[in-house]
């Protein structure tokens, strides 16, 4: 059984993905697959809400690293929000902030959006 | 802090849906010694990538396999050893990953020996006959 869960929203021109549970070795292909269905949908003005995320090992952090790239090729983004702080540390220690937007709430992700705002 | 030095042992098959029950088995036994917060996080996350590395490199996610986890708290310092039986780790191809070049790369792996250096304060890579040993230290300062 997988402790690790997406929901998709629309929220304006972005779409949310909600993410609960543990993402690791195990799981991470779950987050691949829901970023690549958007990917397939031309949805490319993504948020993922870390709200729910109890835990991340470097399988779920090589999907972030796996599809920036295609991502932003098509003009849009991933941007990561309201992680709690233990997962946080994680993005950090990876230097993860330097190449991805990381904010408290899908308000300022979506504002980062809307101002056509990206990562140094 | 003080607590009689204490061993544990857990042996699951080589898959990656075991993981969750490596961390669980970490964190009992992390709890029970008291350690901090700080400490367990650390522990759990290293262990995790160690176990990882196995299932995929060593054993390549072939599930016919085994590896042991053997955790030894001591009142200075934990010690946890991961042993399998399958392709030993090359050392010569690490080098410490750059989030930046991964990402441009598309690349998903390469983050977890740097994860498991990062937290622990010694990672070594011990060859015995038919098996390989990976022996993550971790160091209890009051502090942390």
């Amino acid at each position: 059984m997988s402790n690790f869960s997406v929901a998709f929203r629309d929220f304006d021109i972005a779409t949310i993905l909600t993410v609960y549970g543990e993402l690791d070795a195990h799981t991470a292909p779950e987050l691949e697959s829901a970023i690549k269905k958007c990917v397939n949908e031309g949805k490319i003005y993504l948020i993922v809400n870390g709200h729910g995320l109890d835990y991340i090992s470097s399988a779920g952090l090589g999907v972030f690293m796996a599809y920036i790239e295609e991502i932003r090729a098509l003009n849009g983004d991933i941007k990561i929000c309201a992680l709690k702080p233990k997962v946080f540390n994680v993005f950090d220690l990876l230097g993860f902030p330097r190449i991805y937007h990381i904010v408290k709430t899908e308000e300022e992700a979506l504002s980062l959006f809307n101002q056509g705002i990206q990562p140094v | 802090m003080s607590y009689a030095p204490s061993i544990h042992t857990l042996t699951i098959p080589s898959a990656t849906r075991y993981l969750r029950r490596v961390r669980k088995f970490v964190t009992r036994h992390a709890q029970q010694a008291k350690l901090t917060e700080t400490h367990i996080s650390a522990l759990i996350l290293a262990v995790d990538e160690a176990c990882a590395n196995v299932i995929e490199h060593a054993y390549q996610q072939d599930p016919n396999n085994e590896l042991t986890i053997a955790m030894t708290i001591e009142s200075t310092h934990v010690v946890v050893e991961i042993r399998d039986h399958g392709l030993p780790f090359n050392r010569k191809d690490y080098q410490r990953p750059n989030v930046v070049e991964l990402s441009r790369k598309r690349r998903s792996g390469g983050l977890g020996v740097d994860i498991m250096r990062r937290m622990m304060d010694k990672v070594e890579y011990l060859a015995h006959e038919n098996m390989n040993e990976v022996r993550l230290t971790k160091f209890l300062h009051q502090s942390e």
